[in-house]
C-alpha cells in the first residue's frame, strides 16, 4: 500500500474545493441553527441561485463576471426573504418543511426541459468562470504543497475560497458576540420570552436567515468556479444534510465547528475511499472480496457509523460542551 | 392577614389610602388608572374564554388576579401584554391604546410580563440572560452588531446595572452559570430581575410563586413589594392565598372569563360571588365554619 498516496489524496480532500463548498454551506447553516435555532434544510437552495444567477448572467446573457456576483447574492437575499416571510412568524417546523421544498423547487426548475435554453436542464451550465480566472495573478505552472500539485488555477480558487471561509467565520464572530448575536441565542432558547423583553424576534431571524444564507451562497460561487460548471443534481437535499453532518460533527453554535467539521469530514469521507481501493488493489482478505464501485458505497457506511457513534458518545460534536447540552435533559 | 403582613412602606400606604374609596365592584373605576379595558372579548371557537366588561388598575398598586383554573386570567393576561390578540375591546395602558400591538412594543412601551412556566434562556449564562433583559441597546441593531466601539460602553453600564440586580435578588454568586442549571425558584428570581432589566413601569407576574418552596416565597414576595416602593404598577395572577394576602394592595375575581368580584383581599375573601365561584377554603377558618364547602384548586 502507498500511503503517501493515501496520506495525499485525505489531504487535497480535507481542504480541497469541496470543503470550501461545505464549509461555507455549514457556516450559514450554524448562524441559522446553531445560533438561531431556524431548522432551514434548504441550504442548498441558497447555493443554487447564487450559482445559478452568476452562471446565467455571465454564459447565457453575456455579462461581466462581477455583474454575475451581485446579482447572485441579492437573489439569495430575494430567497431568504420569500421563505421567511411567510414561515418566521409561525412555529420552528414550519419553516424546516417550506425550505426543504423551496429547495426541491428550485432544483427542479433549473433542471426542467421547459426551461432547458435558460438553464441547461439536467447538463447544467458552463462557459462562465473566464473573468474569475482572468484576474488570477499567479503565473502559469505546476505549484507543489507537501505531497500535492496544483496547476495555478486551483491554487486560486482554493486561496480564493479560503479567504471567503475565514471571512465568513470572521463576520459570524463578530455578530454572535454582539448583543444582536445575544437576541439570537435568546430566540434560539425561547422566543417568547425575548419577545416579552421588548426585541423584534421577527426582524433578527429574518436577518439570520439572510445573513446565513449569504454566507452559504458563497458556497455555490466557489463550486461553480471550482468545477467551472454546474449542474442541478448538486443542489439536492443531500446536499443540504452533508452540510448539517457537518456542522453536528464539528459542533453547532460554536464558531470554528463548521470549519474543523468539513476538514474532518472530506478527510474521513475520501480517506476511507482511497483506504479502501488501496486496500483492494493490496489484496488485503478483509477487503478483497469488494469492487472498487462497492467500497464507494461502504464508505458511506463506515463514515455513517462513525458519526452515530459520536451522536452516542459526543453529542456536542467534537468542539461543543458537554454541559451545555445536559441542560436539555431537564 | 394585614396584620402578620411584612410592616407597610410609604408607597403601599399611598396605594391604600387611594383606593379606600373604590367601591368594592366589579370593573370599578380607580383614582389614577394606568391601565383601563373596555369589552376585552376573547373567543376560542364557540368557548368565550374572556369577556371583560371594564377594568381599571390603580398605579403604583400591586393587583392580584385570581379565579379558579380555567377563569380565563392568563388569558386575559396574554390580551393585557400582545401575546395574543381579542375578538373586540379596546385597552389602554399609560394613556397609550394598545390594541393591535405587538408584544415587543407593548413590551417597549414600559409593560413588561414574566410566564406562568418559568421562561429561563437556559444556555445562557445568567449575566447574559440579565443583559438581554435591556432595552434601546445599540448594539442590538445589525448594523452595529459588527462595530463593538459603537455598544461597547452601553455595554458596560447595562451589564453594572445587571450585577447590581443580580445582587438584589441574591443571584450573583450565579452570575456566570448557565440559566439552566438553577433551581426552579432561582428561575422565577432571574425572570423577575431580567424583567426589571427594560426599567418597566409595570410588571406583569403569571404565577410567580408556582412550584416554588415557602423559604423562597418569602423572598420572592418581599421583592415584589419593594417594587411598588420603587414606584412600580404590579399586576399578578396567583393561587397562593397567603400571598395574595400578604401583598396585594387590590384583588380582582375573575370566574368563567368575567370579573365577578373586586376589592381588598379581606372584603374579597368574603364576598359570596367569590366564595359560590371558589376559594382556597382552609385559608380562611371564618369561612369554613360558616358551613360552604371548598375545594381547593391545585395549581396545574
Amino acid at each position: 500500500m502507498d500511503w503517501g498516496y493515501i496520506f495525499s489524496v485525505t489531504l487535497q480532500s480535507a481542504f480541497g474545493i469541496e470543503a470550501i463548498v461545505f464549509g461555507l454551506m455549514a457556516i450559514g447553516l450554524n448562524l441559522h441553527f446553531g445560533y438561531t435555532g431556524l431548522l432551514n434544510f434548504g441550504q442548498s437552495a441558497f447555493l443554487a441561485v447564487a450559482a445559478y444567477s452568476l452562471a446565467v448572467l455571465v454564459s447565457d446573457l453575456g455579462f461581466s463576471f462581477w455583474v454575475g456576483i451581485v446579482v447572485g447574492l441579492a437573489m439569495a437575499v430575494v430567497l431568504a426573504l420569500l421563505l421567511g416571510i411567510p414561515t418566521l412568524r409561525l412555529r420552528a417546523d414550519y419553516l424546516a418543511i417550506v425550505t426543504i421544498a423551496a429547495a426541491e423547487i428550485v432544483r427542479l426548475l433549473v433542471r426542467s426541459v421547459a426551461l432547458k435554453d435558460i438553464f441547461g436542464g439536467s447538463d447544467g451550465l458552463r462557459d462562465f468562470s473566464a473573468g474569475f480566472y482572468a484576474m488570477n495573478p499567479i503565473p502559469v505552472g505546476m505549484y507543489s504543497i507537501g505531497p500535492v500539485s496544483l496547476n495555478e488555477d486551483k491554487v486560486f480558487v482554493l486561496i480564493v475560497g479560503w479567504a471567503l471561509v475565514v471571512l465568513a467565520l470572521l463576520i459570524v464572530w463578530m455578530l454572535v458576540r454582539s448583543p444582536w448575536g445575544r437576541i439570537l441565542k435568546g430566540i434560539r432558547e425561547d422566543e417568547d420570552a425575548v419577545r416579552s423583553l421588548g426585541k423584534n424576534v421577527y426582524l433578527v431571524k429574518m436577518q439570520s436567515l439572510i445573513i446565513g444564507g449569504v454566507l452559504g451562497c458563497l458556497g455555490g460561487f466557489i463550486y461553480a468556479l471550482g468545477y467551472q460548471n454546474i449542474g442541478p443534481d448538486f443542489f439536492g437535499t443531500d446536499t443540504t444534510f452533508f452540510a448539517y453532518a457537518i456542522l453536528i460533527l464539528g459542533g453547532a453554535a460554536r464558531v470554528l465547528g463548521p470549519l474543523l467539521g468539513t476538514i474532518v469530514f472530506w478527510a474521513l469521507i475520501q480517506g476511507t475511499d482511497v483506504l479502501l481501493r488501496s486496500g483492494i488493489d493490496a489484496g488485503f482478505p478483509l477487503v478483497a472480496w469488494m469492487s472498487g464501485s462497492q467500497a464507494a458505497v461502504v464508505r458511506y457506511i463506515i463514515v455513517g457509523a462513525g458519526l452515530m457513534l459520536l451522536m452516542i458518545f459526543r453529542p456536542q460534536g467534537i468542539l461543543g460542551d458537554r454541559k451545555e447540552l445536559a441542560l436539555d435533559a431537564r | 392577614m394585614p396584620d402578620s403582613a411584612p410592616a407597610l412602606g410609604p408607597r403601599a400606604l399611598a396605594a391604600r389610602q387611594a383606593l379606600a374609596d373604590v367601591p368594592h365592584l366589579p370593573g370599578a373605576r380607580k383614582p389614577d388608572p394606568i391601565v383601563i379595558a373596555d369589552t376585552v372579548v376573547r373567543r376560542f371557537g364557540g368557548l368565550t374564554a374572556v369577556d371583560v366588561e371594564h377594568v381599571e388598575l390603580q398605579r403604583g398598586a400591586i393587583t392580584a388576579l385570581i379565579g379558579p383554573n380555567g377563569a380565563g386570567k392568563t388569558t386575559f393576561f396574554n390580551l393585557l401584554t400582545g401575546f395574543d390578540q381579542p375578538d373586540e375591546g379596546d385597552w389602554s395602558f399609560d394613556g397609550t391604546s394598545l390594541k393591535g400591538m405587538p408584544s415587543y412594543k407593548v413590551a417597549r412601551a414600559g409593560m413588561v410580563r414574566t410566564f406562568q412556566l418559568t421562561k429561563a434562556l437556559s444556555k445562557m449564562r445568567v449575566i447574559d440572560n440579565m443583559r438581554l433583559g435591556a432595552g434601546h441597546q445599540k448594539g442590538e441593531r445589525l448594523v452595529n452588531a459588527m462595530f463593538p466601539f459603537t455598544w461597547r460602553s452601553q455595554e458596560n453600564s447595562i451589564t453594572t446595572r445587571a450585577d447590581q440586580l443580580l445582587a438584589r435578588f441574591n443571584l450573583d454568586a450565579k452570575r456566570e452559570d448557565f440559566a439552566g442549571s438553577l433551581s426552579g425558584g432561582q428561575r422565577k428570581l432571574l425572570e423577575m430581575a431580567r424583567a426589571l432589566m427594560s426599567d418597566p413601569r409595570m410588571l406583569m407576574l403569571d404565577e410567580p410563586m408556582a412550584g416554588v418552596n415557602p423559604a423562597l416565597t418569602q423572598a420572592l414576595l418581599g421583592h415584589v413589594t419593594s417594587l411598588r416602593e420603587d414606584g412600580m404598577t404590579v399586576l399578578f395572577v396567583e393561587h397562593d392565598m397567603d400571598a395574595v394576602r400578604h401583598i396585594a394592595d387590590w384583588v380582582i375575581v375573575m370566574a368563567q372569563g368575567r370579573i365577578i368580584a373586586e376589592g381588598p383581599p379581606d372584603s374579597v375573601m368574603h364576598n359570596d360571588a367569590v366564595v359560590d365561584a371558589y376559594l382556597g377554603g382552609h385559608h380562611d377558618q371564618a369561612l369554613t365554619t360558616s358551613g360552604v364547602s371548598f375545594t381547593e384548586e391545585a395549581a396545574p
